[in-house]
């Protein structure tokens, strides 16, 4: 049985390590290269990488961040932010990462989940959606919104169907962002979650709310997630990936555990 | 030195890095006298079975490889390079390497298959019971987990060619090998430190 996944996200802008609060406010918190050791040591699973650099000079100082981490850090990691094309996403699977991450630029174009997944394969290409609660609608039923742009442009679009159209291009993954949880810490949003991964039959990665090890147990058992990302709770060290995995193992929940050498 | 086959496998730079990480020499080639006069020989890989093939088979490295196995080489196979070393892959339909009989087949044939449980691929980190002592995974300890991306898995034919397994709906082999020729399903490279070891294992594996 696969166990299930602890992946932490950093946020990267100029090649510091950020993190985003409701998308507003970022603040550097150090060096993504050293947190991703770091977190490996630890025992995480998985890491993503956002770049949420605007500036096209930052995205070469992003390569050589992807390609240090993949120099000293022996886990699987995705990159995602500001690819809109299969080159892009091809830069970024040569300096070392496993999986894209595309966003944004899938919603306004969808063909590229579909020609990322063709050239790389479905593995490689991880959907990742913003979403936000809304009064259901005839056009949102769920009431689930995909937004874009750091959560600034709702899209008219259900977050319910863009994933099973993401499947369908090709997505291998789906990472589903609350912006109403996201920063915070009082737990994932469990029904968009579970809505989503009762939808699609690739894995789901709850994202957005993660404050204590009892909301992963929440979004992993009630949320029918296959993985959590947690970032503030790893980065500012109120918790270490193991006191995360010792918790949700002691609650029956299967982690992979390191084990001390020796 | 250890040679790196190179056949537009995606995780081939990942196999080197991690290589250089642990101070073990190596050079990636896509040439078959290079892998002729190769010491070890590591085969990895990422993508579809049929066109792993046709990449082999156009740069003439099936027959180097076929060469080198019957030379005695030390040989590691890592994921796709797990899967084409038996005779045929469902994925494809593709003809393999055969230099094991048997093939790889694709996951949801199993007894214990749920398909409503389990996705494919089977993608993440999964424990690894040996089942069958081997040098390259002398260190594994009861429930070491190894990150896996497949959807198809290998079946030799002879079940002593079979060294270690993990569980998917059902058991099923995820090391296997005979002689000089050892491949794993997962992958080692992005494994942590489990992973590297068997790396470093190969390098220092003394046939």
């Amino acid at each position: 049985m696969l166990s299930k996944r602890i992946i932490s996200c950093l946020d990267v802008r100029d090649g510091k390590l950020a993190k985003s609060v409701k998308f507003v406010d970022t603040q550097d918190i150090g060096d993504p290269v050293e947190k991703a050791r770091e977190y490996y040591e630890q025992g995480l699973d998985e890491l993503v990488f956002y770049d949420i650099t605007a500036s096209s000079e930052a995205r070469g100082i992003m390569l050589d961040v992807v390609s240090r981490v993949a120099e000293q850090v022996f886990i699987p990691f995705s990159v995602g932010g500001g690819l809109r094309t299969v080159d892009d996403c091809s830069r970024v699977l040569l300096a070392g990462a496993e999986k894209v991450n595309v966003n944004s630029a899938a919603v306004k174009n969808p063909g590229l989940i579909a020609e990322a997944s063709k050239a790389f394969g479905a593995q490689a290409v991880v959907l990742s959606m913003d979403v936000l609660r809304v009064p259901k609608s005839p056009q949102i039923p769920s009431g689930y919104e995909v937004v874009i742009n750091g959560g600034r442009t709702p899209m008219g679009l259900d977050a319910i169907e863009w994933a099973k159209r993401g499947e369908e291009l090709g997505a291998g993954e789906m990472v589903v962002n609350s912006i109403d949880a996201d920063g915070t810490k009082v737990g994932y949003e469990l029904t968009l979650t579970r809505l989503i991964a009762e939808a699609v039959s690739v894995p789901v990665i709850a994202s957005g709310g993660g404050g204590k090890p009892e909301h992963l147990y929440d979004v992993l058992t009630e949320g029918k997630a296959d993985a959590a990302l947690v970032a503030s709770m790893l980065h500012y060290g109120e918790y270490t990936v193991g006191q995360i995995k010792e918790y949700l193992a002691g609650r029956g929940i299967k982690v992979r555990m390191i084990k001390d050498e020796g | 030195m250890i040679t790196l086959v190179d056949y537009k496998a995606g995780n081939l730079t990942s196999v080197r890095r991690a290589l250089t990480h642990l101070g073990i020499p190596c050079q990636i080639t896509a040439d078959p006298e290079q892998v002729r006069r190769a010491d070890k020989i590591i085969f990895p890989g990422v993508g579809a079975a049929g066109a792993a093939m046709s990449v082999l088979r156009e740069r003439g490295l099936d027959s180097a490889l076929k060469e080198s196995f019957a030379a005695g080489k030390p040989i590691l196979g890592i994921c796709i390079g797990c899967q084409i070393i038996l005779e045929h892959s469902e994925e494809d339909d593709a003809a393999c390497l055969g230099l094991l009989d048997g093939k790889t087949i694709r996951f949801g044939r199993g007894a214990g298959w749920h398909p409503a449980l389990l996705k494919i691929p089977h993608m993440g980190w999964n424990a690894v019971t040996v089942t069958q002592p081997h040098p390259l995974l002398s260190h594994l300890r009861p429930d070491d987990e190894f990150y896996f991306v497949h959807s198809y898995y290998p079946q030799p034919a002879d079940p002593g060619q079979i060294y270690a397994t993990s569980d998917y709906g059902g058991e099923f082999p995820v090391a296997i090998g005979r002689d000089n020729l050892f491949a794993v399903q997962f992958h080692t490279e992005k494994s942590g430190v489990v992973g590297l070891k068997v790396l470093e294992n190969f390098a220092n594996w003394q046939l």
